[in-house]
């Protein structure tokens, strides 16, 4: 593949204090791409997501959204982006979906939906609020668009926050542990939602531990040990045995867990 | 009835210089809010601070202002002041004693008294806020400034409602302490009826009834505004 990545991430360092979480990780995803991201906990893959939008900074290393890359500089506080207005410029190309949602609490879901297409895009309104109620429609919450935030069981609102990324029409959508807040009866509404994205070619980085997301939606498995890519490739690959000791070891403590539960 | 006459509007009654009193006390007391709200606001974002001396001078504002009794501050604002104001004159070619404004001073002194419990609702409003929903408001690219107006500020006015009603309350009766200064409010217009009339019980006994009417009324007021501020909130906490 030769067209530019939607997202190049090269060689991402971060340390906390004397521990290194993250020890130089490269990715490239391209247009339609659904990249899962596994991993045990503790082995950096959130803070891997989080450095993409600059939630947290990295220490070193580049990240370039559809062939831009963000500028960093260096100053006695520490790395941070050069230019907030490239970085916010960037960031509405690259949405993220949070494990506690985090909508905000004082807005209606349609308020919460059109808040980045209003006020940080500028778009009109109706334009907006017809969009808005077109996404909820398409993730199945149509009829809760008045509703606050709190009103909402944890997959309607993890719906809901899928629908505010989609709104500032991302080139790509960065998921933290989207189903790992919910109640199981609730993960597969979510996951629904995931599936159709992938099916519209939406590219999508995805830290997950749903094996079975994992294994049937992404096109692309990466393995995160000890702040590194253990090991990486197609599901079918990956799953079929050819991963290292390590990722079968994982899939198989998380398969006795799932027959635990 | 001697009463009536003492308290009615007639020739002989004190009913219009306590009812203007109690306005001034309102008016001197909604001053003191809003002088309290804005250097309260500036003290909780310096005690919010990452910059070490932001936050000491921020923690070092409210132990004072918290700490020292609110009469020895209005006196400190009021005969400071006016020393103030006499040297400025003086220094103009004025001669004499000049006052400050005593509806200045007072509400300028117990609107920095406010200000210092002020800051310590917003602060803890400021922390009651999800730290996420500041997180989605970045990762959306909406730049600082725009995620305090829209996010943040509205947030923080909401979570603030319950400590504000208990800092006006306090207010209310510390503004009481003004009438040292000599200013007509209800505290220093009641004194001086029951004073002249010697009719101690029943002057003071109306001013405090005039007193809790004020309280109840506000109280009356901030729980509107928290209903309405809590339809936000899950069922239960807050609704009636």
């Amino acid at each position: 593949m030769s067209a530019t990545p939607r997202l190049s991430v090269r060689n991402i360092r971060k340390s906390f204090g004397a521990h290194e979480v993250l020890r130089g990780i490269s990715l490239d995803a391209h247009d339609g791409d659904v990249i899962s991201v596994l991993g045990a906990s503790g082995s950096g893959k959130s803070t891997f997501l989080r450095c993409i939008n600059l939630l947290e900074t990295a220490d070193d290393g580049d990240i370039v959204v559809n062939g831009e890359e963000i500028t960093m500089k260096t100053t006695s506080h520490g790395r941070s982006a050069a230019s907030r207005k490239q970085l916010d410029r960037i960031r509405t190309n690259l949405g993220m979906v949070f494990q506690s949602f985090n909508l905000w609490s004082h807005m209606t879901i349609l308020e919460n939906i059109i808040e980045g297409p209003v006020h940080v895009q500028k778009r009109p309104r109706a334009e907006c609020v017809a969009e808005a109620e077109a996404l909820l429609e398409k993730v199945g919450i149509a009829d809760r668009k008045d509703y606050y935030p709190a009103h909402l069981s944890g997959g309607q609102k993890q719906r809901a926050a899928i629908a505010r990324s989609l709104a500032m029409k991302p080139k790509v959508i960065l998921f933290d542990e989207p189903t790992s807040a919910l109640d199981p009866e609730l993960v597969g509404e979510v996951l629904r939602v995931m599936r159709d994205l992938a099916a519209e070619k939406m590219t999508m980085l995805v830290v997950t531990h749903e094996m079975g997301f994992a294994r049937n939606v992404s096109n692309r498995v990466i393995f995160m040990r000890e702040g590194q890519i253990d090991c990486d490739g197609t599901p079918q690959d990956m799953f079929g045995g050819k991963g290292s000791p390590y990722f079968q070891q994982f899939i198989r403590h998380m398969e006795t867990e799932n027959d635990a539960a | 009835m001697e009463i009536f006459t003492l308290l009615g509007f007639g020739e002989k009654g004190w009913g219009v210089l306590i009812l203007t009193g109690m306005a001034l006390t309102l008016c001197v007391t909604l001053a003191s809010l809003a002088i309290g709200a804005v250097i309260g606001a500036i003290i909780a974002a310096a005690k919010l601070s990452n910059r070490w001396w932001a936050r000491a001078l921020g923690t070092a504002y409210t132990t004072i202002f918290r700490g020292v009794p609110e009469l020895l501050i209005i006196y400190l604002i009021y005969f400071g002041g006016s020393s103030a104001v006499t040297a400025i004159g003086q220094a103009m070619g004025i001669q004499g004693f000049l006052g400050m404004p005593s509806f200045l001073a007072g509400a300028l002194a117990v609107g920095l008294i406010s200000a210092a419990y002020q800051a310590e609702v917003y602060r803890g409003a400021y922390r009651a806020i999800p730290k996420g929903e500041i997180e989605a408001a970045s990762s959306i690219g909406m730049p600082p400034m725009r995620c305090l107006r829209r996010i943040i500020l509205p947030q923080i006015l909401r979570f603030a409602i319950p400590g504000l009603n208990n800092v006006w309350q306090l207010s209310l009766k510390d503004s009481a302490l003004i009438s040292v200064t000599g200013l007509a409010e209800l505290m220093r217009t009641t004194q001086v009826a029951a004073g002249s009339t010697r009719q101690y019980f029943m002057f003071y006994i109306v001013g405090g009834l005039l007193y809790l009417v004020l309280t109840s009324f506000s109280e009356r007021v901030f729980n509107s505004a928290e209903r309405r501020s809590n339809k936000s909130m899950p069922r239960g906490m807050g609704q009636v």
